[in-house]
């Protein structure tokens, strides 16, 4: 047996750890972002992407798009720490592949390269609603949507054509069918 | 037109129409506006404190003991720096605390103004909601919010920020309003929820209760229910630090208070049991021990007004969210209505866990090897506890060995009469703390039990109790060691007492006469009753310094990461089993 010299409990197994995406609805007031992102830090949960701006200027609300992973355990207590915040209203929480929500996140990349890399970078992401923002003879500005993972995998395929420069939005969520969340 | 008030003015008028009768502060610059209304409002009565610490720790005890929220007037920087250890105490152990902290102009704010800083950035992860006003309009709707806020749900510490200027700007005031805010609604469970657990406990042959601060913070009237639940129903309850006094200490049905220096039997019938109801309880680290291993057998029924309490450490098979209060009440009218029969027939089906219970019992787990010629502090606070029973004591506490002695020999049979930083583990809590409770409470007998460590932490607050004649008594078990280190140091550390030990500690008989209060010295076992005496019947602030024994050791207890049922058990047990060698290997 070995001796344990703490005077706290060994950690115990821990469970799966899953991605899940976070809505929180919140009256748009100083350092409330800072509530929410304090708890995250504050108690040890894990911040992937983070989207937040005022969507409702009468009521004063904002809606925070938090993507974040972690044990069942662990999401069980995200949503419920957020809720005891005083200035959220509501807290909704997706897991990955729920097929009832959709994902996207959008992302603005500039590419420095010769117009023969410039017209393959087009051509690379013409799948997720690429739109030329800005184009010079060197240089140009794409905007794209997707899901996370493609921006990744697009950031990757584009580095070797040029890509100097990458911006990123952090996923936004919004339930299918006519159902509204809050 | 309406009448316009300052800031400073509206502050007293919300603290006035809250009710509040006492606030403890210290004065400073940025506050400064709020200190010159002072004089202005007769109901209420300012405590002036000699450290920032020592105000938000006396506005625990007040709090802790009335059930009102204490108040706390503090100025800019260093004054709100100083009250964050008092807040991060109260937030731990679910205190109502409402902290009022002066700013810097707000024109100056972010400029690193004389005595500025970022209170409510400080004062954000400690506090259960804090507002910086940067507005006078908002000032009275923030005020009443943050009683709100303190006082409802799982109680706790809230920050109102007001710059200077505004505590000078005018505006119109109005009371608080009289609707219902979603902070309000508490209960969250439903008849079924109830039924469950009353399935759950007819089924069960081997129940406890297991009872927490929940049941205190949801009022007096939650204890009484207690016991009327638990005498109903026969079965065995145990309660955490914070939950004494909720149940009579002196009852049989009561096994103790369990955790890492619990009872053995409390412990051994957590671990053995197959139905535990947690009653406002929250499953602390110094309560459970190893997850893994804690209460393997049982089914687990939990009742807590914080939703975020459910599941946080352990799972459990039912939750009730909701009030104390509520929740007993319920279940004892169900159980009235519907199984009267079963009431008899659950005290007979239980019999045999009530013998195994009473074989544990018979480890006298909480006996210690006594001596005629020094003071056991064991002892010391069981002669307090036998001099005092009689009348209404209040007992306040530090944090270490002496904390754990009080809570396993005095025995409490009231609630709200006994005050300790459970969840923090604040040294120097307990003078302050009794500072509060004796300004609630001025006729009562209100007892700091502490060790002479701690108690030099916070030491400068006796100049507090000795201006305002607050009769409160310093039980100080003095060994001369930070108490709890060394022990640790000593089952953990090879006895490499690395500074825990007090070179140079103050002659504390001239120290309170140096205060201008009354020092009793204690050093034999044959003098300490008439000397506790003497301390009982002083109608002033009294430093009693009792020279204990510097070697013993606070027993039972769970060795770290090990489940309820290896307990290690005090000397006596050791050498009657000699397991003191295998025992060590167990730490």
């Amino acid at each position: 047996m070995t001796k344990s010299k703490s005077a706290y409990s060994t950690p115990t197994k821990s469970g799966k750890i899953d991605t899940h995406i976070i809505v929180v609805w919140v009256d748009n007031e100083a350092s409330v972002l800072s509530r929410v992102v304090g708890l995250f830090s504050g108690r040890g949960y894990n911040i992937e992407s983070l989207a937040v701006a005022e969507v409702d200027h009468k009521k004063n609300l904002s809606r925070i798009t938090i993507v974040t992973t972690g044990t069942p355990q662990v999401i069980e207590q995200i949503v419920l720490q957020l809720k005891k915040l005083v200035p959220v209203h509501n807290v909704a929480n997706f897991k990955r592949d729920d097929k009832n929500v959709i994902f996207r996140e959008m992302a603005l990349l500039k590419i420095v390269a010769n117009p023969i890399k410039i017209k393959k970078a087009l051509n690379t992401c013409k799948n997720f609603n690429p739109v030329v923002l800005d184009q010079t003879k060197k240089s140009v500005v794409i905007q794209i949507t997707a899901l996370r993972r493609e921006i990744d995998n697009m950031i990757k395929n584009l580095k070797p054509l040029g890509l100097v420069s990458a911006s990123r939005t952090g996923a936004v969520a919004m339930t299918r069918g006519a159902e509204i969340l809050n | 037109m309406p009448k316009l008030y300052s800031g400073a003015e509206i502050v007293f008028k919300c603290l006035e129409d809250q009710k509040v009768e006492h606030i403890f502060g210290y004065p400073g610059g940025a506050v400064l506006p709020i200190y010159d209304e002072l004089k202005n409002h007769p109901s209420i009565k300012h405590i002036l404190v000699r450290h920032e610490q020592g105000a938000g720790h006396a506005a625990e005890g007040y709090a802790r003991s009335t059930g009102k929220p204490g108040v706390v007037l503090v100025t800019s920087g260093p004054g709100a720096t100083n009250v964050v250890t008092a807040l991060t105490d109260a937030y731990m152990d679910s205190v109502p605390l409402v902290c009022i902290s002066g700013q810097v102009p707000t024109h100056l704010i972010g400029t690193d103004a004389f005595q500025e800083c970022d209170t409510t950035g400080i004062t954000r992860p400690c506090t259960k909601h804090n507002w910086l006003v940067k507005n006078i309009n908002d000032l009275p709707r923030i005020m009443h919010e943050a009683f709100e806020v303190a006082t409802t749900g799982r109680p706790g510490p809230v920050l109102v920020d007001i710059p200077k200027d505004i505590q000078f700007a005018k505006t119109k005031y109005f009371k608080p309003s009289k609707k219902k805010s979603n902070l309000k609604i508490k209960n969250r469970f439903k008849q079924k929820d109830i039924d469950q657990l009353i399935d759950l406990m007819s089924k069960a042959k081997k129940p406890i209760f297991y009872t927490g601060g929940g049941v205190i913070n949801s009022g007096p009237k939650a204890s009484e229910l207690l016991r009327e639940l638990v005498s109903l129903t026969g079965f065995p309850i145990t309660s955490t630090l914070q939950g004494l006094g909720a149940y009579p200490g002196d009852d049989n049905q009561f096994l103790g208070m369990l955790g890492m220096h619990g009872t053995y039997e409390a412990n051994n019938a957590m671990h053995d049991c197959d139905l535990l109801i947690n009653i406002g309880a929250r499953f602390d680290d110094r309560i459970t021990g190893k997850i893994d291993e804690f209460s393997p057998k049982s089914k687990k029924v939990h009742i807590d007004i914080d939703p975020s309490s459910i599941n946080k450490i352990v799972k459990v098979d039912l939750s009730i969210v909701g009030d104390v209060v509520d929740v007993i009440s319920s279940t004892t009218k169900t159980l009235k209505k519907k199984n009267l029969n079963l009431v008899k027939s659950n005290k007979q089906k239980i019999s045999n866990w009530w013998q195994q219970i009473q074989k544990w019992r018979k480890k006298q787990s909480l006996s210690y090897i006594g001596s005629d010629k020094i003071i056991k502090p064991q002892y010391a606070v069981e002669r307090l506890y036998e001099l005092t029973k009689k009348q209404d004591t209040f007992i306040t506490t530090e944090v270490g060995q002496h904390q754990m002695w009080a809570a396993q020999h005095y025995k409490f049979n009231k609630p709200n009469r006994w005050m300790t930083s459970g969840g923090l583990g604040t040294m120097g809590y307990g003078l302050p703390a009794a500072i509060g409770v004796q300004v609630a409470h001025p006729k009562k007998l209100v007892v700091d039990i502490a060790g002479e460590a701690s108690i030099l932490m916070n030491m400068q607050e006796i100049s507090t109790a000795v201006q305002y004649n607050l009769p409160i008594k310093v039980f100080i078990l003095n060994n001369q060691y930070m108490g709890m280190v060394r022990q640790w140091q000593e089952l953990l550390h090879e006895k490499n007492y690395s500074e825990s030990y007090s070179k140079a500690l103050p002659d504390f008989v001239k120290l309170a006469e140096a205060y201008g209060c009354v020092g009793i010295c204690a050093k034999e076992p044959n003098e300490l009753d008439e000397k506790i005496e003497e301390m009982i019947n002083t109608d002033r602030p009294v430093i009693f310094d009792c020279h204990v024994d510097q070697d013993e050791n606070c027993f039972p207890m769970i060795p770290s990461g090990k489940p309820h049922n290896q307990m290690l058990l005090g000397p006596n047990d050791q050498e009657a089993n000699k397991i003191s060698g295998k025992g060590k290997a167990l730490v």
